[in-house]
């Protein structure tokens, strides 16, 4: 199975570790992955403040990009949701509807692909540590991430899981509205710390590095003692 | 930036300071999510019934010549007044007009969305005539002088405490702790009201097109009081709440309790068919039902939007609401709040100058999960955004994501772009956090991550080689 990567543009920039994780798994079972070094971003911030015309513009080359690809694996639950939901709305009505279509199809999140695709759970992976998990908004409810990465952490030898309050409520994250409404955006986030906080877990883990950008960038502005890190990062330790 | 806009901007600053504010908020919905679900599991099965309920909606809406016909033909047999109104104001006018006509004093309202929505109460009291609220919750925020706080629970924000505080004041009652108490005493106070009262008001939470009825929900018998005690009747209707047939409210009533309130059913459920028929012992002499348009045929032609008329007002998406339970139900500042309201709001009053209830969402889609006539809320909230910067974007948004487009389809500007961001952050302390940081709406309140000494492409590039 020839397997093309797609890394969000933010995780190339600055968590570049869990491209690289996602990387030695897939490699680690026995893949070949193969990354088309000029994919940049999906368009989803012009797409999500308004800009649709401008989204379109970007997306338009991911899908030339990806024309030949067999399947699309991606690191993130929200830029996945854009390129399998989102998508098929950007080009609704234009010529490119049917490839919109099309490379949805193609489209897998990481831990969804390694679950349901490939019916693996067991990577191999090791980390003693306590963690609780977050579902990020877009791979829970446009993507339907819910038991795939639940049922990967549960195979990680030395791992507990231990579940917060609200679990499935939002980070207060969302894109641009993070810097539009930061008060309310920060209000979120506080709700969501202070679920995880109660856990008492070593590590808050998500499929999502967006999500885990705010956390962690609110947990240490108000020096809460919180870490995080992606799902990923976790199914590469050994 | 519009007026309402930077209003509301404040009130949620202000809001999600609040910390008393958010406790009790969450607590109150906390007990909520528990008893909810407690009851969608009586469903034999809930997202089946959600399907359900969206086709039969669907079909409503999409016929609504037909069933509006059907329901005005046989409700008018029975000897009731119908009027159209294709505006608030023709509503205010009509209801105005048939209160003065039969010198009416005083009215007792029963809870209706459709009557904040055209401010119904303040038109009547400006002619003259005493409007009280009847559900418990309205009564209190009416003593108040302020807007409900929630679709279904008007006073929710309010602690015993306060309302004592608030009846004593208002009332002369004793200060009391006991909700029992509490309720004893708007009950003696309103019981007087409903006595004197010449005319009833209600709105329906359906409207039954096969047999020409309305249904009408609460949970305090005071609908049924309001429009069987008065000798007229009006009802005040949105275009939209009519069902076609009388058995989907054996799926709607149950569906509208549990989503609305976590409850199984509400405890009073009126169908009204009609003024007193001749024989009948009790029920009003007249009885009037105003059909709402106000702006609901226009989203009626928005094919996109359509479903949005779906909604039967359960409130269910505000509970779910991360923005409504951290920012309240005041600070929309807007009849309906939370998502539906922030969806509907910009077609009834305008997309430029409501437009940024659709921009202060997450996109969490936790109202569209929540819906039980599946209305799907975020994508409307993100069609919302679309059509606003079609119609005006700020040149500054513009020219970003036009630089957005130049350097993600550029990727060795991208990639230099990155370079030049990782040089450039070493400088970011000095400015870091004041109105000089280029990023000051992020880093005001949270850190920002470093961009990384190698890139992903980086890592790539020196694997391949």
């Amino acid at each position: 199975m020839k397997i093309s990567l797609f890394i969000p543009c933010f995780i190339d920039a600055c968590y570049p570790q869990v491209g690289i994780s996602m990387v030695k798994v897939l490699e680690r079972l026995g893949h070949q992955v193969e990354y088309p070094e000029d994919f940049t971003c999906c368009g989803q911030p012009a797409f999500n403040s308004g800009y649709w015309d401008e989204a379109r513009a970007v997306a338009e080359k991911v899908l030339a990009m990806y024309r030949s690809a067999e399947i699309i694996v991606g690191v993130s639950g929200s830029c996945g949701a854009m390129m399998m939901t989102f998508y098929k709305e950007l080009f609704h009505g234009t010529p490119l509807e049917a490839e919109a279509k099309a490379h949805a199809a193609k489209v897998w999140e990481f831990s969804d692909f390694l679950v349901t695709k490939l019916g693996v759970t067991d990577v191999g992976a090791k980390f003693p540590a306590k963690v609780t998990f977050h579902d990020g908004c877009h791979g829970l409810r446009e993507v339907g991430l819910k038991k795939q990465p639940r049922a990967l952490l549960a195979k990680v030898q030395g791992l507990e899981l231990i579940e917060m309050d609200a679990a499935e409520s939002c980070c207060g994250f969302g894109g641009t509205f993070s810097v539009k409404f930061p008060m309310i955006s920060t209000a979120m986030g506080e709700v969501k710390c202070d679920s995880a906080l109660k856990t008492k877990a070593d590590y808050i883990v998500s499929c999502d590095s967006s999500c885990l950008m705010h956390i962690q960038g609110l947990a240490d502005r108000q020096k809460k003692p919180l870490r995080t890190m992606h799902l990923a990062e976790v199914l590469a330790k050994q | 930036m519009s007026t309402v806009a930077q209003v509301f901007k404040e009130t949620a600053r202000r809001m999600t300071h609040d910390l008393r504010h958010r406790s009790w908020i969450q607590n109150a919905l906390g007990k909520y999510y528990v008893g909810r679900d407690e009851k969608k599991a009586r469903f034999q099965n809930w997202q089946e019934a959600r399907q359900a309920a969206a086709e039969i909606k669907w079909d409503a809406v999409n016929h609504l010549d037909k069933y509006l016909e059907q329901f005005v033909s046989k409700i008018e047999a029975r000897g009731t007044k119908v009027f159209w109104a294709s505006t608030g104001q023709q509503a205010c006018d009509y209801i105005v007009g048939v209160a003065k006509k039969h010198r009416v004093r005083s009215i007792v309202k029963s809870k209706a969305m459709t009557g904040e929505e055209i401010h119904l109460a303040q038109a009547l009291e400006k002619s003259g005539v005493e409007v009280v609220e009847t559900d418990l919750g309205e009564y209190i925020v009416q003593l108040r002088e302020e807007a409900p706080y929630h679709i279904v629970f008007p006073a929710m924000h309010l602690t015993r405490h306060e309302i004592s505080d608030l009846f004593n004041k208002k009332l002369g009652s004793a200060p009391t702790d006991s909700p029992e108490e509490l309720t004893m005493i708007a009950r003696r106070t309103l019981r007087k009201k409903y006595c004197a009262a010449d005319m009833g008001i209600s709105g329906a939470n359906f409207a039954i097109a096969e047999t020409g009825m309305i249904s009408l929900t609460t949970n305090e018998g005071n609908g049924r009081l309001s429009t069987s005690l008065p000798r007229i009747h009006v009802a005040l209707i949105g275009i939209e709440k009519v069902l076609p047939t009388l058995d989907d409210l054996a799926l709607f009533l149950p569906m509208l309790a549990t989503a609305g309130a976590a409850q199984a059913v509400s405890c009073y459920n009126t169908f009204i068919a009609g003024p007193r028929q001749e024989r009948e012992p009790d029920g009003p002499d007249e009885f009037h039902v105003v059909l709402l348009d106000n702006g609901r045929t226009r989203l009626l032609a928005d094919a996109e939007q359509r479903d949005t008329l779906h909604c039967i007002r359960c409130g269910g998406c505000l509970n779910v609401c991360p923005i409504y339970k951290n920012i309240g139900g005041h600070s929309y500042a807007t009849t309906y709040m939370g998502p539906i309201g922030s969806v509907l709001t910009p077609h009834m009053r305008g997309l430029t100058e409501w437009k940024h209830l659709s921009f202060a969402s997450s996109l969490c889609g936790a109202c569209t999960e929540a819906c039980p006539v599946k209305i799907d809320l975020h994508h409307h909230l993100l069609q919302n955004r679309r059509n606003a910067i079609r119609c005006k974007s700020p040149w500054w948004e513009k020219l970003i994501f036009q630089g957005f487009v130049t350097l993600m389809n550029h990727p060795l500007l991208y990639r230099l772009g990155v370079k030049l961001g990782w040089f450039g952050q070493k400088f970011h302390g000095l400015v870091k956090g004041t109105k000089l940081d280029p990023v000051y709406a992020w880093t005001q309140s949270r850190e920002l991550p470093p961009l990384a000494r190698n890139s992903f492409k980086d890592y790539w590039r020196r694997k391949q080689s």
